[in-house]
């Protein structure tokens, strides 16, 4: 590991993986308790159009794609609260066009020869210097509102219906929550790939839930657990020569199945008295 | 002399007014809806300050979604619904609700003192923290409560029991006016039940209570009104219900008995197993 840190290119990619991973537990925790994972995967993939459409028209990746996840994200946002029952199917139709749009986009770009695979597995090898500082400012800012709003999160995440009782702006909550995880998606896509987004976004937080007693509990193990993944991923992926998106999930796949297991295995303090039925935001 | 004579007139006039019953509620014509299916039709209740009303009726008569037209959580299709005179909406700081389910969410990481705090949130401008009063208020509720105690476990190791006290106690922590309670009764064993209906009547004197309820044992002494929902409402200004009122709104014979004070009142059909 020491000798590979007088790389540039690694050390480059262990902030960027520290970073994200910060990042990530902040926002995968809010997405995992409050259920909307499936609207993130939406999220990640109408990005890919971002992507296509940045390099169709020639603007810098940040730009193209940033546009595009909000876009998509303040549309799920309208259709989820509007038309909650068939939100889903709508979540649907953003993710698969949002994607097709993005695939012709780029072949329809002249002397496109970029590497779709860096998009897809992302390029945590070749992140500069540049976007690390975007990711720096973006985590931030996200960490920074999630501070300031946190007892009102918990709340909404908790019990929507009690928190807009106590005046809670859950609506506008809903949609800077969205908001944030189009921006969070946006810097991921970068070290782990669209593909992977949702796994570093919902594996870590999944094991810290079971673990911690508060949300702010979770979010802080939830970026320990991915700051690991993330570095052991890259670590091996040095060590034999392999894609290091793929590692890096690899690794917290691992960690996930070690949870469940784990999970099964310990001995049970207090049984739960009634049986929960499932809750819908 | 005229002066002072006049000073005694306005006392006299102020004593008035207080007697009068000040309705905090006032639900008129509402009629309610989901997806052209209609739940309420011409809905007219009005509650008093200081009343104890329970609202009962069968599944599905529309209970719980009148309950949450008072709250201001759905907005009716047609009709008015007022608290303390405004849209239900802007008079929330005013009201206390326990939601019929605490059981969702129950792996959620979040201890039993973060819940109850989550009744102090917002009654002080857009800033979210809890200042040093909202946990003072937090301990005194748990602590009326008796699940002080349980104050730093995570919420889903609570028994049933224990868990509708904290989120009683979560709707209290604001210190209400008016208290909704929605199936309050459904996590309590029949021993404790006693218990509670005695809690809820101390907590009547001086906050007015408004409970849905399919336990009729509720009905045995400490209600002040009850009402019965079964799309339309009919309403009782006293604690007794009518045999009238019970095959109205449960389109099915109840049987009924009554005998002085405390009432008793007994229903035929199996009660609903409480999970």
């Amino acid at each position: 590991m020491i000798e590979a840190l007088q790389l540039e290119f690694m050390r480059n990619a262990l902030v960027a993986g520290i970073l994200v991973s910060v990042v990530c537990g902040v926002i995968g925790t809010l997405v995992v308790v409050n259920r909307i994972v499936f609207l993130a995967g939406g999220i990640a993939h109408a990005a890919y159009g971002g992507i296509g459409l940045a390099f169709f028209m020639g603007w810098p990746y940040a730009a193209g794609t940033t546009g595009v996840s909000l876009l998509a994200a303040g549309v799920m946002a309208a259709v989820t609260l509007k038309a909650k029952h068939r939100a889903d199917a709508m979540v649907g139709v953003i993710w698969a066009v949002g994607m097709a749009v993005g695939v012709i986009l780029l072949d329809l770009t002249p002397g496109y020869h970029v590497d779709l695979m860096s998009y897809l597995f992302g390029s945590i090898l070749a992140v500069p210097v540049e976007d690390l500082w975007q990711m720096g400012v973006i985590g931030i800012v996200v960490i920074l509102v999630v501070a300031w709003y946190y007892n009102d999160f918990l709340a909404m995440s908790y019990d929507d219906e009690f928190a807009r009782l106590r005046n809670v702006p859950v609506t506008f909550l809903y949609c800077l929550l969205l908001g944030m995880i189009a921006l969070t998606v946006v810097m991921i896509i970068r070290v782990v790939g669209l593909i992977l987004v949702i796994a570093l976004l919902t594996i870590p937080p999944f094991i810290a839930e079971k673990l911690t007693a508060s949300l702010r509990a979770m979010m802080a193990l939830s970026a320990v657990l991915s700051c690991l993944f993330t570095v052991a991923g890259l670590w091996l992926s040095y060590w034999w020569n392999l894609t290091s998106g793929a590692t890096i999930i690899l690794v917290a796949a691992a960690g996930f199945f070690a949870a469940l297991l784990w999970d099964r295995l310990r001995p049970r303090a207090e049984t739960v008295a009634a049986r929960a039925p499932g809750n819908t935001l | 002399m005229a002066g002072s004579h006049s000073h005694k007139q306005k006392i006299q006039l102020t004593l008035k007014v207080t007697w009068l019953p000040e309705i905090i509620i006032d639900v008129s014509d509402v009629w309610f809806g989901f997806n052209g299916q209609p739940v309420l039709e011409g809905v007219n209740l009005r509650v008093e300050r200081g009343d104890f009303l329970v609202v009962i009726g069968p599944n599905a008569g529309g209970k719980t979604t009148l309950l949450k037209l008072m709250l201001g959580l759905l907005k009716p299709t047609r009709g008015t619904v007022r608290v303390f005179g405004l849209p239900p909406a802007r008079a929330s700081h005013r009201i206390g609700y326990v939601p019929q389910n605490v059981h969702v969410n129950k792996s959620f990481p979040v201890s039993v003192l973060d819940v109850v705090l989550m009744g102090r949130l917002r009654t002080s401008g857009g800033w979210s923290r809890h200042s040093r009063q909202d946990r003072l208020a937090a301990q005194a509720a748990l602590e009326k409560l008796g699940v002080w105690e349980v104050r730093d476990r995570r919420i889903g190791d609570l028994s049933g029991g224990q868990l509708q006290r904290v989120f009683i106690a979560r709707a209290l922590v604001s210190a209400p006016e008016v208290l909704f309670l929605d199936e309050a009764m459904a996590s309590i064993d029949a021993q404790s039940r006693g218990e509670f209906y005695e809690a809820l009547t101390e907590l009547n004197r001086t906050v007015t209570i408004v409970a849905v309820s399919h336990d009729m044992m509720i009905l045995s002494s400490h209600v002040k009104s009850v009402a019965c929902v079964n799309r339309d409402l009919h309403y009782h200004g006293s604690g007794e219900i009518t045999q009238e009122m019970l095959d109205a709104a449960y389109r099915c014979p109840v049987d009924l008995v009554a005998h002085g004070v405390p009432h008793r009142v007994l229903c035929r059909h199996e009660e609903k197993p409480h999970d």
